[in-house]
């Protein structure tokens, strides 16, 4: 036990340099939580199994979220079949919160992060702006669970939103002017307010997990 | 205010109205009886006659809803005068202000001697039956939910933790001060120093509101502070009662710990359970009220007054449905059957809290201003008179001034609060995300300012030390709302703490708030964590199932969270159109961006507009023609509870309407629509031209022909809408449609002809195209 558990702790010491996350109790217990319905290498079907995703009405964008190349911070485009556990951890670690220690930069660095997260999350053709049909399509998948109300309104919400977006980002528009999509830069401009790096997170990444049962115990 | 002139004849007639009225006889005793001048009906009572009293006074007939109005008249001078002197207003806080009126009173009172108004002290009964229950009601109404819940676990640590600091620490320290040699207050006990310590401990609700109102600190450190006053109550209480019952007793056994701690848990969950169950499912209320004449608009009724709490009903045009209630209607009475009277203010808090999203779901933007204003006024009274009572109660009691023990009070008070914020903020940070820096830290040691319900609460006392006690929690409350409250805010400036920023309420904002929620719900479902965004996300599936559609009328009860906001802030920047005119500029009006420039370039290109469903657009209908549309108003009978647009003013006014109008014409056919090119007639989508602002004020149909021909089509559309149901079939040739639709609405909505023809002669043109 003592060879395979020096070898999986340099493992996870690679992996916690690479995610960032730097506490490695939160490592191993999101190593066992997920242990045991993950295989080795987890499909779309595996992450579309789990009974609790039903309800979601964005279940669809989270699950590509996972396999979207994009997300690896590789500069690669496209989406894996399947994923390791290392692709996993780097999408998760998307959702790790700012601690005190966090400098102003890292803090700004982090706060792009998520929303490029986020941001391609709704991109889904990979052009580099949210269309005026991306944005109606999410909007329809939020309001999914509403039934026939929201079908209708979906459309219009959508619209001003978008509106929303050119008029604050682009002020004057000559009438056939077109405003082509929410650029990046766009929409970190619209999500100004929202405070992101506080708000997108999981919170037992933070926590010392001393609380978590694990079944072996890594230093 | 201007256009009156006081005339010789108004004061004639008020003389004699008051003489008239007056014309009672003043018995001796004070019991009024009606005399008639006739003399021998009163032959058996009377000896002799009496001469008929022209003019007499019967005051204390009247005295005391005479005091009562009194006291109101003075407390909404004092606000409007606050504001009317500029640079005092910034410098002291209003509170401060207020309380040095109620001095002024008090002292003038005092000098008089027997006065004819009798001196109100601020007791308990009136502090915490009557001011006290408005001001937590407004504050649970109006509380951020998100930013409450999302920093519960803090309010409560610091509500329920810190104040037992306090509570313990002062007493303590209290009483190891009073077995100092020479301060001459050895005879005060542990016990009573307990005591006090539980009274003055506690941070006070309508103080901080005062004082943080004013300063516009940031949602967070505002939620912290004032979420603790309101939470810290029940935890003062009991303290208070158990302190109280041992002092009587003289002795304290372990059962006795036990049980206060009991009686905590009882007090607090008593509260939220009984403000909880006072919601009741709509149609409760469902009084008919009757359609006066079917040529009427809706007539907006006066709000209703019903078991203290106040509605409002407001008809829809179309239709004769009524809208459902549901406020709670048996807080008023249950406030007699509450055990403690502290358990009130919890409950207050809870029933506001939770009442509020069925509320909004079921009222109409009318009822809703109307609930909201009524509430901030009844509160903003209420705080006024505590801190006017709070004055003049400082002058009228007796007082037992002792150097050692009041500044020693003082000073413990902050010293403990600055101890227990630090060493509490130490701990939550280890678990909060959003740290509390120093500058929070300070700002919410400083906040903890002490007010009335410390007053009341003293007041009950029954021990021999209660005038040395009062005034020590006089001289606390006085310096913490004057020192404290006058340097909050160049300190909150100094220390550039960040203020609250203001949030125009963006649907891009929302849209992606809730898709964050989603989102982070998800991440954790797969992660198997059962945390936060979870159970949050249980909590709502359950609202919606089960308590939305048994508590919200109608199809709104399935409305999501997005479509209300969008609805809501489309009706608000509907009326924000409106209501401005020329006057105020809309942030969207700086751009000149309309939908045109964000639709996707297809061939035959199609003018989409943003679609609103049609009960939606009957609303914003209704709103714009109600402020655009001035019809002759024909004589109707008279009643009290409509809400008339006052004829005489359709004369004044409309010139400058009419300026109006043209302005917004233009800036809504920049904001609303496209200026349509007639040409292109879009063949595949149906709409329905709706020039609402063709509807003219004149009362002869000549105008209205010379009108029609306006040559300019760029500034003519308003509302263009697309229902679901039209867009099938095909289109008529545009331009002919065009102009059969403006003669027809053009007529038919400028004849203030019968209502509901009206809608069905609107409807019909529409359909019929």
């Amino acid at each position: 036990m003592g060879a395979s558990q020096a070898r999986t702790e340099h493992k996870y010491q690679d992996l916690a340099d690479k995610t960032g996350l730097k506490k490695k109790r939160a490592l191993t217990s999101i190593c066992f939580m997920i242990m045991d319905f993950l295989l080795p290498h987890c499909s779309r079907e595996n992450l579309d199994s789990i009974p609790a995703l039903a309800n979601n009405p964005i279940r669809k964008q989270i699950v590509e979220a996972f396999f979207d190349k994009r997300n690896q911070h590789q500069d690669e485009v496209g989406s894996f079949e399947e994923i390791g556990f290392e692709q996993f951890l780097m999408v998760m670690s998307h959702f790790r919160p700012p601690t005190l220690k966090t400098t102003e930069e890292e803090k700004e660095a982090m706060r792009k992060e998520k929303l490029r997260f986020l941001f391609n999350m709704h991109d889904t053709d990979n052009d580099g702006t949210i269309t005026l049909a991306e944005y109606r399509k999410v909007v329809e998948e939020l309001l999914s669970k509403s039934g026939a109300i929201g079908q209708e309104a979906a459309k219009a919400i959508a619209d001003a939103a978008m509106l929303e977006v050119a008029s604050t980002n682009v002020p004057h528009m000559a009438p056939d002017d077109f405003y082509e999509g929410i650029t990046f830069e766009h929409f970190e401009q619209i999500l100004k307010g929202l405070e992101m790096e506080s708000r997108m997170h999981i919170r037992f990444l933070d926590v010392d997990t001393t609380t978590m049962h694990c079944g072996k115990s890594f230093s | 205010m201007s256009g009156l002139r006081p005339r010789p004849e108004a004061f004639l007639c008020l003389l004699c109205l008051l003489c008239a009225s007056a014309g009672r006889d003043v018995a001796s005793g004070g019991n009024e009886t009606w005399r008639e001048g006739d003399p021998h009906q009163r032959d058996n009572s009377t000896a002799h006659k009496k001469a008929f009293p022209v003019l007499s006074f019967n005051y204390d007939y009247v005295r005391e809803p005479f005091e009562i109005s009194l006291w109101i008249l003075l407390a909404l001078l004092m606000k409007l005068g606050f504001h009317i002197i500029p640079r005092v207003s910034s410098v002291v806080p209003e509170s401060c202000l207020l309380i040095f009126v109620g001095l002024l009173v008090g002292g003038l009172m005092k000098a008089i001697g027997e006065a004819p108004v009798k001196a109100p002290v601020l007791d308990s009964k009136l502090f915490f039956l009557y001011l006290l229950p408005p001001i937590i009601l407004d504050a649970g109404y109006f509380l951020p939910i998100r930013a409450f819940t999302e920093n519960m676990g803090t309010i409560l640590v610091f509500a329920v933790v810190g104040t037992l600091w306090n509570a313990f620490f002062i007493g303590g320290m209290m009483f190891a001060v009073c077995q100092i040699e020479g301060a001459k207050l050895a005879s005060v006990d542990l016990l009573s120093c307990l005591l006090f310590g539980s009274i003055i401990s506690a941070v006070d609700p309508v103080a901080v509101l005062a004082v943080f109102e004013e300063i516009h600190i940031n949602e967070l450190l505002h939620i912290l502070v004032f979420g603790e006053s309101l939470l810290n109550d029940a935890v003062t209480v009991v303290l208070y009662h158990l302190f109280e019952e041992f002092s009587k007793e003289g002795t304290m056994t372990v059962v006795d710990a036990v049980l206060g701690v009991v009686c905590f848990f009882v007090v607090s969950l008593g509260g939220l359970i009984n403000g909880r169950s006072h919601l009741r499912p709509p149609g409760r209320l469902h009084v008919p009220l009757h359609l006066p004449h079917p040529s009427h608009r809706a007539p907006v009724r006066l709000p209703l007054q019903l078991h203290g709490l106040p509605l409002c009903r407001g008809l829809p045009p179309v239709g004769h449905h009524v809208e459902k209630m549901n406020l709670p209607h048996r807080t008023g009475k249950n406030k007699c059957f509450s055990e403690s009277v502290h358990i009130e203010a919890l409950m207050l808090i809870a029933c506001g809290v939770m009442m509020r999203p069925y509320v909004e779901a079921n009222i109409s933007h009318k009822s809703y201003t109307t609930i909201k204003y009524f509430l901030k006024m009844w509160s903003s009274v209420s705080e006024t008179l505590i801190f006017i009572f709070l004055g003049v109660s400082t002058v009228a009691g007796p007082h037992a001034w002792n150097w050692t023990f009041v500044i020693f009070t003082v000073v413990l008070c902050l010293v403990s609060r600055v101890l227990g914020v630090i060493g509490l903020t130490y701990i939550i940070n280890k678990f909060r995300i959003v740290k509390l820096t120093k500058k929070d830290q300070f700002i919410v040691a400083y906040g903890g300012l002490r007010g009335a319900i410390a007053f009341s609460l003293g007041f009950l006392l029954n021990s021999e030390m209660k005038h040395m006690f009062l005034t020590a929690i006089i001289t606390v409350i006085f310096f913490t709302v004057f020192v404290q409250g006058m340097t909050i805010r160049p300190l909150v400036d100094l220390l550039a703490v960040k203020r609250k920023k203001e949030s125009k309420g963006s649907i891009n904002e929302e849209i992606h708030t809730q898709f964050l929620d989603h989102l982070l719900t998800g991440i954790e479902d797969i992660c198997g964590h059962y945390g936060h965004h979870h159970w949050k996300d249980k909590l709502n599936r359950f609202n919606k199932a089960y308590v939305k559609r048994w508590l919200i009328a109608g199809e709104r009860s399935t409305e999501p969270q997005l479509i209300s906001f969008y609805n809501k802030l489309e009706m608000k920047q509907a009326m924000m159109l409106v209501e401005s005119g020329s006057a105020a500029k809309l942030p969207t009006l700086v751009s000149s961006v309309s939908m045109q420039n964000i639709q996707p370039r297809a061939p035959g290109r199609r003018r989409a507009m943003p679609s609103i469903s049609k009960s939606r657009e009957e609303e914003i209908r209704k709103v714009l023609r109600g402020n655009l549309q001035k019809t002759r108003q024909r004589l109707r009978s008279y009643s009290r509870h409509d809400l008339f647009i006052d004829p005489d003013e359709d004369n004044v006014s409309e010139v400058r309407f009419r300026k109006q109008r043209v302005e917004m014409e233009r800036r809504m056919s920049h904001y609303l629509t496209v200026p349509a090119n007639r040409q292109e007639t879009p063949p595949a989508r149906k709409v329905c031209f709706e020039p609402e602002h063709r509807v003219y004020t004149y009362d002869d149909s000549e105008s209205l022909r010379g009108q029609r021909d306006q040559p300019d089509p760029s500034d003519a559309v308003s509302l263009l809408i697309e229902s679901p149901q039209r867009a099938r079939g095909d289109a008529e040739p545009r331009p002919k449609v065009e102009q059969d639709e403006q003669m027809k609405l053009s007529r038919c909505l400028s004849d203030p002809g019968p209502n509901k023809e009206e809608e069905e002669e609107e409807e019909d043109g529409c359909s019929r195209s």
